[in-house]
């Protein structure tokens, strides 16, 4: 085999291509948007994907640590869930300050997430089952405060709801903001700190992080412990945009994180893939439905649809790829 | 007396006791049997006809799980199974000797069979995608997990299919000797599938590829074609349960029919015993555990207390079954307890 064919097939198996696969997917999905529906390009309707999905984007990026590391988390929308709730107590029924409630909301959700990490790494039980009793608990504790919605009209985060940055001839809303900030700071802390590249050593064999010396048990709590707080935080980014706590809020959220993670080209077995990709992967979970909305005879369950033929894509090319570096 | 508490159907048999035991105690009338217009009537005959669709979930995720698999698309297939068999079978009026009568828009039979086959369909989807492909069982049923709701959704529009025609409603909540029907058939997949692994080699070949598929392989056992297999399976059971709930309701309701059932049928395969690692399965262990869930359940219901209790309950109870099944939780307890008695 020539060299040319072997660079270019490992080029074609390196994480940037698959990564750059969602983008052009994504570039794909706005321009079939742009000639079919006038006014679907305008900066506005970009801006709105990024301050619909804002919550998602933040959850996705924890997810991705978590799926980097080889775990799963399918706590993530129960936490936001019960974020949302006992803000919404703490601000309507005690009168907290808002400031002290979210601080102790993002407390909170990171100290669940710690402790359903330091289960899974000391008691050697599987991430699926203990995220999915974690799942179970915090749905389960958002109807024991109440099984009502409840409406926040606390100023400060009716102001954040209806607050607009203007960017360029648009806006964008706070939680957009915030989202977008996470994700630079998770880009950071996966690509330039000793514990980003403890996370990738944990997901490609864990065995060899723990006999390199890395502090294999310190990351694993750490990793769930940041998920549960971008979970948290995009439950804070809720309340902020649905101005309510409700048990009810973002059913099924785990799944769509799950989805944009695999799309943004990280691979589940762990070890593979940018956190940025979630960005992608978010991006292109809101521009089917901003298709869907647009063309108006296609009801919600086409997103389902079509999520799930996009994932089983996915994985089937990531998987011949797999395949494909394996026999070289 | 030792044999006994080794016995892996021990713990969750003796939880099962210890929760019967509380009812006995918290909830009159629980064990209280009679015969009403020649059907029995009773908490526990409740108990066991109300959760006969997540005893055959569990019984189909046992096996899958013996192979280190997962199956999450189970509340899909049983959305998906319960919509085609409702609206197949559907009912129109039909005056006859003027008496209003309903008449199946398909023979049951057929609706049945299409219904079963739509299942089977997606199990062998599963199974292909896994065995095939060899893509990690969680993402590869996720992908119908996702997909199976939304395609459901698309069949009733998103409407909830009502069925009239009265012999479709025997399945759901018919009486056979007394008893329900449901527990006849629940019963018989027990039988046929207990029959299947214990008599043949199949359940020593599905151990076999759960402790380690590479020697599976290896030694002879046709991997893919077993792992296959057992998705099918899965599905069919998932199906035969989502056939059994539109029944009951008589209707099939797309969005909710079989939501979070793959979760209890994990929980229940977990509670008997049956290691989400792989490899040694106990059919009669998931029964139980299924049994343990819906006693759960009615005990809180009829405790008075809010439904929604429920899920703090049964997560605690996975955290504890979990961790009891945890070796290095067990090492670690007895180290402390080993040091509380020489300090005392």
């Amino acid at each position: 085999m020539s060299a040319l064919t072997l660079r270019a097939r490992g080029w074609l198996a390196s994480p940037y291509f698959t990564s750059l696969v969602t983008v052009l997917l994504l570039l794909l999905l706005l321009g079939a948007g742009g000639a079919a529906y006038p006014g679907f390009l305008s900066l506005q309707v970009m801006f709105n994907l990024l301050i619909d999905n804002a919550f998602l984007l933040v959850i996705a990026v924890g997810m991705g640590f978590v799926i980097l590391s080889g775990g799963i988390d399918l706590s993530v929308g129960s936490v936001l869930a019960l974020t949302t709730m006992i803000s919404a107590w703490l601000l309507q029924h005690w009168h907290w300050p808002p400031l002290l409630v979210i601080a102790a909301v993002l407390v909170l959700g990171a100290g669940f997430g710690a402790a359903m990490g330091a289960m899974i790494h000391y008691f050697k039980l599987q991430p699926f089952i203990v995220t999915l009793a974690g799942m179970f608990l915090a749905r389960g504790l958002c109807y024991l405060i109440s099984i009502d919605s409840i409406t926040i009209d606390d100023p400060l985060f009716v102001a954040m709801s209806q607050m607009q940055l203007p960017v360029l001839d648009g806006f964008i809303s706070p939680g957009a903001l915030i989202a977008l900030l996470t994700l630079a700071a998770a880009i950071y802390v996966a690509h330039c700190t000793p514990f980003g590249r403890a996370i990738y050593a944990i997901g490609g064999n864990e065995q060899s992080a723990q006999m390199m010396g890395l502090r294999v048990a310190r990351t694993k709590v750490l990793i769930y412990a940041f998920s549960g707080f971008c979970a948290a935080l995009a439950g804070v980014l809720f309340s902020f945009y649905m101005l309510s706590g409700y048990g009810l809020h973002a059913q099924g959220t785990e799944l769509d994180a799950i989805a944009a993670v695999v799309i943004g080209g990280t691979l589940l077995s762990g070890g593979y893939g940018y956190v940025a990709g979630s960005l992608s992967g978010v991006l292109v979970l809101g521009a089917i439905q901003t298709l869907i909305a647009f063309d108006g005879t296609l009801s919600s369950w086409w997103t389902k649809i079509v999520i799930g033929g996009l994932l089983f894509l996915f994985c089937v090319v990531q998987r011949l790829m797999a395949l494909g570096a394996a026999s070289k | 007396m030792n044999n006994t508490l080794r016995h892996p159907l021990f713990r969750p048999g003796a939880a099962l006791a210890l929760l019967l035991l509380a009812d006995l105690f918290l909830v009159p009338g629980m064990f209280r049997l009679e015969i009403k217009d020649g059907h029995l009537y009773g908490s526990l005959i409740d108990i066991a006809n109300r959760a006969a669709p997540l005893v055959l979930a569990a019984l189909g995720m046992t096996l899958v799980i013996a192979t280190r698999g997962i199956d999450i698309s189970v509340g899909a297939v049983v959305a998906i199974s319960g919509t085609v068999a409702a609206m197949l079978v559907g009912g129109t009026m039909v005056m006859q000797n003027g008496v209003p009568e309903y008449v199946a828009n398909t023979p049951m039979a057929w609706a049945l069979c299409a219904a079963m086959g739509a299942a089977l369909l997606c199990g062998a989807w599963n199974g292909l995608l896994v065995a095939g492909l060899g893509l990690q069982p969680i993402v590869a049923t996720l992908i119908l997990m996702v997909a199976g709701r939304g395609l459901a959704q698309l069949l009733t529009d998103g409407q909830i299919v009502t069925v009239y025609y009265k012999p479709f409603f025997f399945l759901g909540s018919g009486y056979l000797l007394g008893l329900p029907f449901s527990l006849f058939v629940v019963a018989a997949v027990c039988v046929a599938t207990a029959l299947l692994v214990r008599k043949t080699a199949l359940g020593l070949f599905i151990q076999a590829v759960g402790i380690n598929p590479v020697a599976a392989r290896l030694a002879g056992v046709r991997t893919a074609l077993l792992i296959f297999f057992v998705y099918v399976f899965c599905s069919a059971s998932a199906g035969l349960a989502g056939l059994m709930i539109s029944a009951n309701i008589k209707s099939a309701d797309a969005n909710n029919a079989g939501l979070l059932l793959e979760l209890d049928a994990i929980l229940a395969v977990t509670l008997g015993g049956t290691s989400l690692a792989g490899g040694k399965f106990s059919l009669a262990g998931s029964v139980i555990g299924a049994l343990i869930i819906q006693t759960l359940t009615y005990t809180i219901y009829s405790l008075g207390l809010p439904p929604e209790v429920n899920m703090v309950v049964k997560s605690v109870v996975v955290f504890l079954v979990c961790m009891s099944q945890s070796s290095e939780f067990n090492t670690m307890w007895r180290a402390r307890r080993v040091n509380a008695g020489r300090a005392a």
